[in-house]
């Protein structure tokens, strides 16, 4: 309006003049633009919309019923979340999910950059030895299940091994030592996928930088941890993410062979989820999906800002 | 002595990638094992014999005898194993119908709210199933989808996960290209259909992969929506298998194996560039 006005009254006329023009294709081009925007919305709105629907409206639904009663509906403010906390079985499936995470994680992120690494290197036999490592990625868990019992039972064949070792059999599934099966289970699945990951972090370092600290009389150590380490850094963030996002799968394994109630150190918030549904305590799933979700959204944030800061 | 040295690396990843593959050739070898000599091997982890389990990785008398019980004696089988067909390819389709246009929308167009789509995206496709399990059963209740093959197919199809590796291949399109062809007069269909599927095709097929491995290998699912077993995939089937019918489970276990593995070694090379896709920065 403001330019119209000045252009009347320097001119005489409204809209005349290569003023005018200018106007007019600003206008076509806020059109087109307008147009172009509308195009990529409409791109997006089917698959937006089952999206929207399927996960993020009931999501929002959940976070509600968390604060009501699952018989009467009636708001309850905290009280399913206090119950959740109270619930020994929570603690316990929490407790083993946390303790899985933190030790599994940081296993499983040097183990491949390690074997990524050593593979990057080597001229022979490296496709093969990749895709060995790799092929678990396309194993469905179901598939396994009867090795893993046959491996893991206390009569099986891993007990097999540890004795001709001079060891003594461990009963694997009906004590602690079920937490190692998960973890076993995990770095089974995950360890050729992170090491892929990590190699693509890899391919990007360009060679001319290596040359030149050879020329400088670099050795392989110091390559290492001054050029490779420094430059994997924006890859250590989505490995880790997608690492713990992958966490949460092992309970397949930890179900498949164990069942719904496996021994309580292998109890994970999974197994929870499931036997409360069976039950039907909704509420307490609402609360406890709220608080998994705030957990897992929150830690990805820090794990991103820490990344942020660092690079 | 370097040449040695250097040489020595392989033993130890020889024998990682052997312990590694180990389940392969213990069901491959299970499988075409007669019951007597499983039975003898793994007696004491069945149950009813003393001692250790052993095993051999090849058989004294080869057989297919519990391959062919399974493909003839046991229509269950084939029910199970078509419903996980039908699954599996009904989500691969859904993901690219819906999956693809909106990695294309997301990737090649800027508009209100794109990087709040965006982040809503990442952070959905990192959510843990038992997370959003309770929301989905809820919508699939509403709309009395439970326990039928829909509810197993309709969340996946919307899955975010395949639209962000596609995404990120759509984004990695030069912008001079689609300039040209906006340029020759194309719309903005035309050059999705014509310039943009064409280019972005490697990475539809990685998130087909990736997407085929995990419906094929989906076990949560199914357990929480579908009650009736004869609507059950393979992979809920499997477990039911006892100890006792242990040739029949090796031999299931097999043929679920292979659809997989085949797509594993004739993909691989796409499996892994969709895999890498997530880790490089953008």
């Amino acid at each position: 309006m403001m330019v119209r006005k000045a252009i009347k009254r320097e001119t005489g006329f409204a809209g005349s003049g290569s003023a005018g023009r200018q106007i007019r294709q600003q206008k076509q081009q806020k059109s087109k633009k307008w147009k172009k925007s509308l195009a990529g919305i409409g791109f997006l709105l089917p698959g937006l919309a089952g999206v929207v629907y399927f996960t993020l409206l009931p999501y929002l639904e959940v976070i509600r019923r968390s604060f009501q009663s699952a018989v009467t509906s009636e708001w309850v403010g905290l009280k399913n979340y206090q119950e959740v906390f109270g619930n020994t079985a929570f603690r316990m499936a929490a407790w083993n999910t946390i303790r899985f995470t933190a030790i599994c994680i940081p296993l499983l992120v040097c183990l491949s950059l390690v074997l990524a690494v050593v593979l990057q290197k080597l001229k022979f036999a490296k496709n093969f030895l990749k895709s060995s490592f790799l092929i678990p990625v396309a194993i469905p868990a179901a598939s396994v299940v009867l090795v893993w019992k046959v491996l893991f039972h206390s009569n099986g064949l891993l007990n097999v091994v540890i004795q001709w070792f001079g060891g003594e059999g461990i009963s694997w599934m009906n004590s602690n030592y079920a937490f190692l099966v998960l973890v076993i289970s995990y770095l089974w699945k995950n360890l050729g996928y992170d090491m892929v990951l990590w190699m693509a972090g890899l391919s990007g370092i360009s060679t001319e930088i290596y040359e030149a600290a050879h020329v400088d009389g670099a050795g392989e150590w110091s390559c290492f941890f001054k050029i490779t380490l420094p430059n994997l850094k924006p890859s250590l963030y989505t490995i880790s993410v997608l690492s713990f996002l992958n966490s949460f799968k092992v309970f397949r394994e930890a179900w498949l062979v164990a069942g719904d109630y496996p021994n309580p150190s292998m109890y994970l918030l999974q197994h929870l989820y499931n036997n409360w549904f069976r039950d039907l305590s909704f509420d307490k799933i609402a609360a406890t999906a709220v608080i998994n979700g705030a957990v897992v959204f929150v830690l990805i944030l820090l794990l991103r800002k820490a990344w942020d800061s660092n690079v | 002595m370097a040449k040695l040295v250097k040489g020595m690396v392989y033993l130890p990843l020889i024998l990682l990638a052997a312990l590694i593959c180990f389940p392969i050739f213990f069901a491959i070898s299970g499988v075409v094992m007669s019951n007597w000599e499983l039975k003898e091997y793994l007696g004491p982890v069945l149950g009813g014999m003393d001692g250790m389990a052993s095993w051999s990785l090849f058989p004294k008398s080869p057989t297919l005898q519990s391959l062919i019980e399974v493909l003839m004696d046991s229509p269950q089988f084939f029910v199970m194993f078509w419903n996980s067909i039908k699954i599996s390819l009904c989500i691969l389709a859904g993901q690219t119908l819906f999956g693809v246009p909106a990695a294309w929308g997301l990737a090649r167009f800027s508009f209100p709210g794109r990087n709040a789509v965006l982040t809503l995206y990442i952070v959905l496709m990192l959510m843990p199933f038992q997370v959003l399990m309770l929301p989905q059963y809820l919508v699939l209740n509403g709309a009395g989808l439970l326990d039928t093959h829909w509810a197993v197919i309709l969340p996946a199809v919307f899955s975010t996960f395949p639209v962000f590796i596609m995404y990120r291949f759509f984004s990695s399109i030069p912008e001079e290209i689609l300039e040209a062809a906006r340029i020759d007069g194309a719309g903005s269909l035309r050059i999705f259909l014509h310039v943009g599927i064409p280019l972005g095709a490697a990475g539809i097929v990685s998130s087909g992969i990736l997407g085929f491995l995990e419906s094929w290998n989906m076990i949560e699912q199914p357990m929480t929506f579908l009650k009736t077993k004869s609507l059950w995939p393979l992979s809920l089937f499997l477990p039911e298998i006892g100890l006792a019918d242990v040739g029949v489970g090796f031999a299931a276990a097999i043929l679920m194996l292979v659809p997989a593995l085949l797509i594993f070694l004739s993909g691989q090379e796409y499996l892994e560039q969709g895999i890498a896709a997530a880790a490089l920065k953008g």
